[in-house]
This record gives structure tokens, sequence and C-alpha cells, in this order.
């Protein structure tokens, strides 16, 4: 057992920013096997309301894997990323991810607890999109628990 | 988009969905996602770090199974909320050079809940592989028109 127990409560600021692109959505799309037309077809998303592609629902997750990279590649934080396992996710929209925007995330590490020999670590990345001037406007809260197996797990 | 919380009422289905898993999909997944992690395209490497072998991604899993909500919604950004728990790995099979799959994974959806003053319905999955449960509380929540 390895994890840094000083984990919890820690929190990384955003650091690079995040440029939504089509081709990222549409290939994003194709991956999850997704086939609406709002994530690939410029004027069907606007027919629906929306200024460009609407990413898919759980599109976060690469900037909040982003964010949670600063955590697992820590010196400080003990992990190992290939006995990481992804346990639970959640995702809040507070507006839908579109092409063209411009995000950030901070990452928050809610909980650390010790399971058998490894650790259940809950994130929090708290994603923006950047406005006018230096406005930031709240687009997604991602959750997320992994589980880091200690041997024999 | 034309739901109407009058027409929807708990316990009702909303379609169901099979989704084909190949190897192949995990390096597109991997490569469109920026997740790279060995467990999902190495043999080797998943059996190494005591796996039965090469699992997909959950975060495949799970963003392949909302595509029968979104569907569904007729708006991808209806969707507010997603939510699931990982419980069983989804393990896919080197079907390489055949037409086969190497793993099936099961979507079917039913409405769990509905509340009238936020005008959402709560989309209950069922998500289910080889016999398997493979996402535990697996819960879309839908704005409606």
């Amino acid at each position: 057992m390895t994890i840094n127990p000083d984990l919890q409560g820690r929190s990384y600021p955003a650091a690079e920013v995040y440029d939504v692109g089509r081709e990222k959505i549409r290939e994003f799309a194709r991956a999850v096997k997704a086939t609406h037309p709002a994530h690939f077809d410029v004027e069907a998303a606007k027919a629906l309301g929306h200024d460009d592609l609407v990413a898919p629902p759980t599109f976060a997750i690469i900037i909040a894997q982003r964010a949670d990279a600063q955590l697992i590649q820590d010196p400080e934080a003990g992990i190992d990323f290939s006995r990481v396992v992804h346990a639970d996710q959640r995702f809040t929209h507070h507006r839908p991810i579109i092409a063209g925007d411009r995000l950030v995330a901070e990452l928050h590490v809610d909980g650390v607890r010790a399971m058998g020999g490894g650790a259940m670590i809950t994130t929090r990345s708290e994603i923006f999109a950047l406005g006018a001037g230096d406005s930031r406007v709240p687009v997604t809260t991602t959750t997320s628990s992994i589980l880091v197996r200690g041997e024999g797990q | 988009m034309s739901l109407s919380i009058h027409e929807l009422s708990p316990g009702q289905e909303i379609g169901s969905r099979t989704i084909e898993v190949t190897r192949t999909d995990l390096v597109k997944y991997a490569g469109a996602s920026g997740d790279f992690n060995p467990i999902h395209w190495n043999e080797a490497f998943a059996t190494s770090v005591e796996l039965p072998g090469v699992i997909a991604h959950g975060m495949f899993t799970m963003g392949s199974a909302v595509q029968l909500v979104t569907d569904w919604a007729g708006d991808p950004a209806a969707v507010v909320d997603f939510q699931t728990r990982f419980t069983k790995p989804v393990l896919v099979a080197d079907t390489t050079g055949t037409d086969q799959p190497g793993a099936s994974i099961e979507v079917s959806g039913i409405i769990g809940k509905l509340d009238a003053e936020a005008n959402t319905a709560r989309i209950d999955l069922t998500v289910v592989s080889a016999g398997q449960k493979v996402l535990m509380k697996a819960q879309a929540l839908v704005k409606l028109s």
C-alpha cells in the first residue's frame, strides 16, 4: 500500500486549454458507435438550436482524464497506472459541450480510502468554457472513482 | 424534442440495442479518448496484471450504452446527467481477421422515475455482456421538452 493518504483534499488548477474541434467530436462519436446527426452534421445540430456540433454525453472524459493524469503522474501520489481500474463515473452537464468550446478543468481529490491492499480514489473535475475576457462558464462536473489494485487483487 | 412527461410513465421501456465489440473498436476508442492503458489492447500485458485478458474501457461501455438514451431523447444535449458503476469487465476476445465480434453488449432501458417539477425523466439502463451485468446503477437524466 503506497498510496499517499495526504492526497485527499488536494486540488490541481486548470492547466492546458482543450479546444473542442468538430472532427474530434465526430471521431469520438464514431468510437462510441453513436449515430445521432447532431454529432456529425452542423445543420442538424443547428436545427436543434445548438450553435455547432454537440459532443456525446461522455465526451468530457477526454478532458477529465487529462486532468486526472496530473494526479496519476504525480510522483507523490504513488499510483501504479497499470493497476488502476475504473470503479464509477458521473457526468453532470450544466450545458452541452459544443464544437468551438475552449475548455479548462480543475481537478479536486475528494476521497482516498484504503481497500484491501489497494486504495479507492475519488476525483472531481470542474470543467469550464473560457468566454470573453477572463470569464469562465461552468460546463460539466465529472466525478470518478478509481480502484488502485494491490498485489493479488 | 417531442417527448412530453404526460405521455410517459415509470417502467415504460425505451428500447434495446446490441453493441458488438472488436479489438479494433478498443484501439479506436483508445485513440479517440486518449486512454492508452495497455490492458485495453495488449493481451500479454493484461494477463501480467492478473486480468483474464484484454478488457474494454469502462468508458467505451458507458459511452456506447448511452446512445440508446440519446436516440430516444432526440437531442444529445437533453442528457443532462449520466452515471454508472463498473461492476464486471467486458472481456473482448481476439477475433482479428474474422468477421466475428470479440464481445457483445446488450443494452436496454426503462423509465425509472419522472420528475414533473424539474421536467426530467430518469432512464435506468441494464447493460449485460456474457450473461453478466457489467454496469450497475447506470442512470441517465433526460430533460424533457
